[in-house]
């Protein structure tokens, strides 16, 4: 079972599929970690080399920031402009759009759904 | 756009040579300023600035994780006292 950075690698994608199942980890920084270490990229996670998944696994734990370090740091990013208290933090904490989009329709994605009251409701 | 990084941040000459002033002779002192769209440099923390929001100046304490953003960011323009809650205004009438 190949398990890298706390995540179950899907067995019958092709690793470089595979490797975006990784958060933090996209195409691109898949091919470039897979280029950097040797690995055929057209390889099946099954058939792999527990060699190749070790040496994989070193330079994603090394090199790359992934999943719950890089959510904290997301996370703390966020956190850092609700306490300043500058306008981007301000719009964070009430859920509304933060880069200057309208709001006068449409940013519902932020808003939450039609006719809840404002969107002050938080999610989850 | 963004600005080119060639020209470096802006920032505003006579706030940046007033705080100096401050820092040299070790004053606190509050300072008023119109200067929203400067940029803060390390310089401003631990002083006081008093922005203005158009309407009258706000007192804004720099902190160090305020470096790097501009002034206008912590002096907010707008005046914003909610809506009307939709159900609470049906059943006033």
């Amino acid at each position: 079972m190949a398990r890298i950075a706390g995540i179950d690698l899907p067995r019958d994608k092709r690793i470089e599929v595979a490797l975006t199942y990784i958060a933090g980890i996209g195409m691109s920084s898949a091919q470039k970690i897979l280029a950097k270490t040797n690995v055929n990229p057209d390889m099946r996670v099954r058939d792999m080399d527990p060699d190749d998944i070790a040496k994989l696994r070193d330079v994603i734990v090394g090199e790359y920031k992934v999943e719950g370090a890089l959510r904290s740091e997301i996370h703390m990013n966020i956190k850092r402009l609700m306490d300043i208290g500058c306008y981007r933090g301000l719009r964070h904490r009430r859920n509304m759009p933060v880069r200057g989009q309208r709001t006068h329709t449409n940013a519902r994605t932020r808003r939450g759904k039609r006719g809840v009251s404002v969107g002050i409701k938080k999610k989850k | 756009m963004a600005r080119s990084i060639k020209k470096g941040p802006y920032i505003e000459e006579k706030l940046l040579a007033k705080i100096e002033e401050l820092n040299n002779s070790n004053q606190k002192r509050v300072i008023k300023t119109w200067a929203r769209r400067s940029t803060i440099p390390p310089e401003f923390v631990g002083h006081t600035l008093a922005i203005h929001n158009g309407n009258k100046f706000i007192p804004v304490f720099v902190s160090e994780n305020m470096v790097g953003h501009k002034l206008g960011e912590f002096a907010h323009t707008r005046t914003y006292r909610g809506h009307v809650n939709r159900k609470a205004e049906k059943s006033r009438h």
